[in-house]
Order: structure tokens, then C-alpha cells, then sequence
């Protein structure tokens, strides 16, 4: 087990520029999913550490041992791949014997290795058998024994459950989960599917046109997004990013969405965006579908809304509210508001709302203005 | 739930299956033809109209395979009751077999036999070998120029062989390849090559790379990858590609028949090279075009179930 390093990581393809200044420093045993949309450059990146793709300049250490320029079989790792690539020609017992076999094991050895791990995936019964023969979710416990028979410093993993069915998906996302605790093995997990990363990870690391936006907890990401690509990335329903006018308003702050109803926040709101936000720079806030609260009768602090539209998720529903000109989305005790049209109340809860610079993206860092 | 065919979709069956067999017969006629040649009396190789039922005899091929002499007056009854059956059809036809030191003296078909299989195998090998390793360089690694590449070695088929046959004998007899195992190797190895790297290339593009990749990270070199894992893989497209090269090499007549006279002659521009002025011995010529026939028919028999899957390879999505 180890750490692995990642700095100044760049990386072209032809004119492409995939992989921009990456910097990530990955803990011992820990597990970060690398997270984005298709073509963001994670799965490269995870390449580059495995050693299947040259990386044009940078550091990449496993272990504080620099490997950017060994070839994939001297950095001691595994690699599960998506389309499992197993080989079609050989037993579940062979593929998964088959790294031992190139360290030149006894047959003991492999025998007993091969056992233990076909017995923590519970895959036993399945080892006699061709990769042909198998289904889907033992195809990638076949593929992810081949991966820990060996004991790899770190297990790199690119969208391993991506080519199986839903429910499937949520099986082997639990038996990751599992096999991470049990074996402690450092992980790096890409997924373009933020429900994985949120589960899975110690710590996400979300990329977008090959620019590492943030990393960090679950949570973290998810609670405090640094700019709007992460804010609408992480999260479902997508977080509701509307332009807002901001005005004093007595001891409080108006922000008027859509020219609709303006919500009241604190007095100091005003003056600290006002610090924060560049000259000519346009304003847009941020806020989740479960901050937006809704109510059915008057109450100071709510503004009058229409309900538009009703989506009904089960759990909850998720509900269009027309405010002012503009649609945002509210999460709502199923069947809360009964029925699109109707005349409902709402409010923004203050410390979940976040204000982007819709100029460069970024939040902003709202300080305490000063005097 | 057992299908029930609609009387439509029967008839339209039973037609297919017609088909195929006219289909079938008309292809096979030709093989009929000679193989009944090479087995009939020789009077009757030739008759109008051809028969159908006759007595099969072995003749041909004692002929085929030895060098005689007319007999200038009947044979001994005790040399013929003496000698082996197979001598007694040639005394049978007022010929002897042609012995010095009483050795049998064996006619040119098995050396040149021999030839054509010394060449079609061994070019048929390295046109496969070469062509699969060049095959998995263009489909795994970034060459430059790639497309630019694979044109040109097609275009090394684009002319007719015959146009550059000469050019190619005047360069063979200045460096003395002409009439020798290897200038033939070299031909057939260089022509067959553009063909194994196309066809082999399609087959390599089908194997995902992850397998490769797989192996890599799994403490592999990338020569040991090839072989465990890629070569195994690829035994279809190279079964496939195999045949066809061996069959392109085997049939060659026009190459052969410019830059070979003896030593080196293939099968194909030796087999008419029996048909004389005169008297023309058909039933020989037969018996030397059926077993001629034979080391293609087994070779692709034998590599049947590949070259199925070969051939339907990459139409079927996995």
C-alpha cells in the first residue's frame, strides 16, 4: 500500500491539451473517485498513473518513488477496466492466476492466492468457468480478483461498474465499498456518475476540460462547490443557478429572482457581495433543490409562488415554482403541493444559498466587510 | 415454443435449399470431372459423349508418378507375371518403367509437387508471421503517417503481376534468383505480405486493447502480452488469413511459369506443361490436377471451424 503523488501533470493529445497542471496528493488507503463529465480528462489521468499513457511533463510518485517513466508492470499496480477485460481464452481461475503468473509463483502459491481472493468475492463456484459463461456483475468480480490477488500498492479502477444494469450497479458499489474496507488498499475510482463518487469516496476530485475544479469530501463538494461547473455537477436534481438583483433593503438584503418577489437575507449580504465581486462582473446565485422551502400558507419571510409543474420521485418531489420569470426547483415531501398551478409559499434558506461570479464561474468568499 | 413456419416462409425455405444445392453441383461438376478423369481407362478420357460408369483404374497416377519408355516388343510373361501391379498397368499400355541400376526412375510431378509446397508453406508462414506483427503495429501503436502507410502497401497489389513479371525476371537473373526456392519465397511472401497486414489488421482491431493493457499493468512486457494474450486471440484471423494466403500461393501459375524451368518449377506451370504436341495423355493430366487439388482442400478442412468464424468475424457484436 502507498501514497500517490500527482504534480504538474500535463498531458496532450496532438493539439488537445487533456490533461491541464494536475495536482492531487492521494493518502495512504484512501479512496478518491476522479469525477466528470466524459472526455474531462479522468480517465487519462488515471492512465498516467497506471503507466498506459505518457504523460508530456510532471511528477507522478507511488510510494514517493517517482514512476512517470517506468513502464505499468514496475509500478506495482492493478487496473480494472471497464469492459473488465478478462481474456476470453482463459478460466476465471486462469485470469485471475494470470499477474501471479508472471512473477514466476509456485503453483501452491497461485493455488491458495487465487482461493483467498475468489473466496472474499465470493466468486468460488464460478472459477472453472470461462469469462463466456459468466454474467455481467461476476465478470467484474472475476476482473477485480484479478486486480487484489496480488496485493497492488494501489488499485486504480475506471468506471468498473459502468457497463452493468442499475440494481447490479448498486450491488458491486456496496461490495467496493466492502472490499476498500476490508482491504484498506489505496483506490483511485473514475466515474462520470457523481451518485458512485458521493458514495464511495474518502474524497472526491472533480474534473472538467482537464482542470482539476476541487477537491475534497463528499460533503465538501457538495456543501461548498468552489465555482458553478462543480455546483451543477455534483448533485440531482442539478442545483438552480438563476441571476439575482441584489439591493439594501432596510436592515436587510433584497435578492430579487427573475423580477419576481425579492427573498430577504441579512443586511451585511450587500456589502460583502459588493466587496466581492469584480466590477462588471454578473451575478448569479446558487441553491439546491432541498434549500428551497416550501410552505402553503403565509408566513413572514415567504414569498407567494406558483407551482408549475410536479415531479413525483417516491421519496419526494421535486416541484417547478415559478418565480418571477424564472423556473427554479424545490424538494418537497411527496404530494406536498397537490397539483400544478397552485398558489404556494416559499423561502430560500440563507446559509445554503451560494453566489457565484457568473463572469468567471468562481463563488464567491463572502468576508465580513470591513468597518 | 416451437416456431411454426407460415407455408410462405416453407416454400421459401425449400427454394433456398434448391439453390443451394444447384448451387453446390455446379461448383462441384469441375472436381467430378477430373477427379473421374485421372481414375478412368484412357480410351475412354476422352470419348463422346463422356462416360458416366466405368471401371476406376490407378494407371494414371503409376504413369504420373514414374519416367517410361515405349516397349519395342511384348513383354515376357514371366517379367510380367514377376513384376508388382502397379508395374503391369504400365506393360498393360505398351510402355515400360524406366529403370537405371534397377532403380525406378521417378518422373519430375513429385519434385515438382514438392516445390510447391516447400514455396506455398513456407511463404504462406512468413507472409502470415510478418504480416500479423506489422498488422499489430499499425492497430496498437500511433505510426505516423499511418493511413499513408497502409495505402501503399495495398497499392503493391494494384498492378496486374503480369505487368511487372519481366521487370522482376531481369532483377532476379541479375542477382541469380531466377529457377530457385527462395526467389519464389521472396515473390509470394512479398505478395501475399499486403494482404496478411490488411486482413490481419481488422482481426488485430477487434481485440480490444484492454486485454494488452491489462497484462501490462499485470507485470508483463509487452512482447509476452503479445504472445500470451494477443497471438491466442487472434488464431481465427490468422487461420483465416493463413488459407487464403496459401491458396494465392499454391494456384500462382504466371510468376512461376516466367522465373522457374527445373529445379524450382511449381506444380501449376508444370501440370500443362504435359500436354504435348501429340498424344495427349489426359488421364495423367487429371491424376496430377486432382492431387494437386488435394493439399488445399485439406488444409482448409482442417481449418474449417476458424475460417467460419473468421470470415464472419467482426459481424457479429459481442
Amino acid at each position: 500500500m502507498a501514497n500517490i503523488g500527482l504534480r504538474g501533470i500535463e498531458k496532450y493529445f496532438g493539439a488537445n491539451y487533456v490533461i491541464r497542471q494536475l495536482n492531487l496528493e492521494i493518502a495512504d488507503g484512501e479512496f478518491v473517485v476522479l469525477l466528470g463529465p466524459s472526455g474531462c480528462g479522468k480517465t487519462t489521468t488515471l492512465r498516467a498513473i497506471a503507466g498506459l499513457e505518457e504523460i508530456d511533463s510532471g511528477l507522478i510518485t507511488i510510494d514517493e518513488r517517482p514512476v512517470q517513466d517506468l513502464p505499468p508492470g514496475e509500478r506495482d499496480i492493478a487496473f480494472v477496466f471497464q469492459l473488465f477485460a478478462l481474456y476470453p481464452h482463459l478460466t476465471a481461475f486462469e485470469n485471475i492466476a494470470f499477474p501471479l503468473r508472471a512473477t514466476g509463483e509456485t503453483r501452491a502459491e497461485i493455488e491458495r492466492k487465487v482461493k483467498d481472493v475468489a473466496a472474499s468475492l465470493r466468486i468460488e463456484p464460478l472459477l472453472a468457468k470461462r469469462p463466456s459463461a459468466l454474467s455481467g456483475g461476476d465478470l467484474q468480480r472475476v476482473a477485480i480478483g484479478r486486480a487484489l490477488v496480488r496485493r497492488p500498492k494501489a488499485l486504480l479502477m475506471d468506471e468498473p461498474i459502468g457497463a452493468l444494469d442499475a440494481k447490479l450497479r448498486e450491488d458491486m458499489r456496496a461490495e467496493l465499498k466492502r472490499l476498500h474496507i476490508e482491504n484498506g488498499t489505496t483506490s483511485v475510482y473514475v466515474t462520470h456518475d457523481q451518485v458512485e463518487a458521493m458514495s464511495l469516496a474518502d474524497r472526491v476530485a472533480v474534473m472538467n476540460d482537464g482542470v482539476l475544479q476541487q477537491v475534497g469530501t463528499p460533503s465538501e463538494v457538495y456543501l461548498h462547490p468552489v465555482n458553478l461547473f462543480v455546483a451543477q455537477f455534483v448533485g440531482s436534481p442539478v442545483m438552480n443557478i438563476v441571476p439575482a438583483e441584489i439591493r439594501p433593503d432596510g436592515a436587510e438584503t433584497a435578492v430579487a429572482i427573475g423580477g419576481g418577489p425579492a427573498f430577504a437575507f441579512p443586511g451585511e449580504l450587500a456589502a460583502r457581495l459588493g466587496a466581492a465581486l469584480p466590477a462588471g462582473h454578473e451575478l448569479v446565485v446558487g441553491v439546491r433543490p432541498e434549500a428551497v422551502r416550501v410552505a402553503r400558507e403565509a408566513a413572514p419571510g415567504l414569498r407567494p409562488v406558483e407551482a408549475h409543474f410536479i415531479e413525483p420521485l417516491g421519496a419526494y418531489d421535486i416541484v417547478d415554482l415559478k418565480v418571477g420569470e424564472r423556473l427554479i426547483k424545490a424538494r418537497t415531501p411527496s404530494g406536498f403541493v397537490r397539483r400544478p398551478g397552485e398558489a404556494v409559499w416559499a423561502r430560500l434558506d440563507v446559509p445554503q444559498v451560494h453566489f457565484f461570479d457568473a463572469t468567471s464561474g468562481d463563488v464567491l468568499k463572502l468576508e465580513p466587510a470591513h468597518g | 415454443m416451437a416456431m411454426v413456419a407460415s407455408p410462405g416462409k416453407r416454400i421459401r425455405n425449400r427454394l433456398a435449399i434448391a439453390a443451394v444445392l444447384v448451387v453446390t453441383l455446379i461448383f462441384l461438376a469441375p472436381i467430378y470431372w477430373i477427379g473421374s478423369t485421372a481414375f478412368k481407362p484412357r480410351d475412354q478420357a476422352t470419348s463422346v459423349p463422356p462416360t458416366v460408369f466405368f471401371t476406376p483404374e490407378t494407371t494414371a497416377f503409376v504413369k504420373l508418378f514414374t519416367k517410361r519408355v515405349q516397349l519395342r516388343q511384348p513383354v515376357e510373361p514371366e517379367t510380367y507375371a514377376a513384376a508388382p501391379w502397379w508395374e503391369q498397368r504400365i506393360f498393360d499400355g505398351g510402355e515400360r518403367v524406366l529403370r537405371v541400376k534397377g532403380e525406378v526412375q521417378l518422373s519430375a510431378y513429385p519434385s515438382r509437387f514438392m516445390n510447391s509446397l516447400i514455396v506455398a508453406i513456407t511463404s504462406t508462414v512468413l507472409a502470415v508471421g510478418m504480416g500479423t506483427l506489422t498488422a499489430y503495429g499499425f492497430s496498437r501503436f500511433r505510426v505516423p503517417a499511418e493511413n499513408d502507410w497502409l495505402f501503399f502497401i495495398l497499392s503493391t497489389r494494384m498492378l496486374p503481376p503480369v505487368v511487372v513479371a519481366i521487370p522482376m525476371f531481369l532483377m532476379y537473373r541479375a542477382i541469380g534468383l531466377t529457377d530457385s526456392h527462395l526467389g519464389l519465397i521472396i515473390l509470394y511472401t512479398a505478395f501475399n505480405l499486403s494482404f496478411s497486414v490488411w486482413l490481419m489488421k481488422g482481426f488485430m482491431d477487434e481485440i480490444p486493447k484492454e486485454y494488452e493493457e491489462a497484462a501490462l499493468v499485470d507485470g508483463y512486457t509487452r512482447m509476452q502480452a503479445f504472445w500470451k494474450i494477443v497471438l491466442p486471440e487472434a488464431v481465427t484471423g490468422i487461420a483465416a488469413t493463413a488459407v487464403f494466403c496459401f491458396i494465392i500461393a499454391w494456384n500462382e501459375y504466371a510468376f512461376a511459369l516466367i522465373m522457374t524451368n527445373r529445379r524450382a518449377q511449381t506444380a501449376p506451370p508444370f501440370i500443362p506443361a504435359q500436354v504435348g504436341s501429340g498424344l495427349t495423355d489426359w488421364t495423367t493430366i487429371a491424376a496430377g490436377t486432382f492431387l494437386f487439388l488435394l493439399p488445399v482442400a485439406i488444409f482448409t478442412f482442417a481449418l474449417r471451424h476458424h475460417l467460419l468464424r473468421g470470415v464472419t468475424f467482426g459481424a457479429i457484436r459481442k
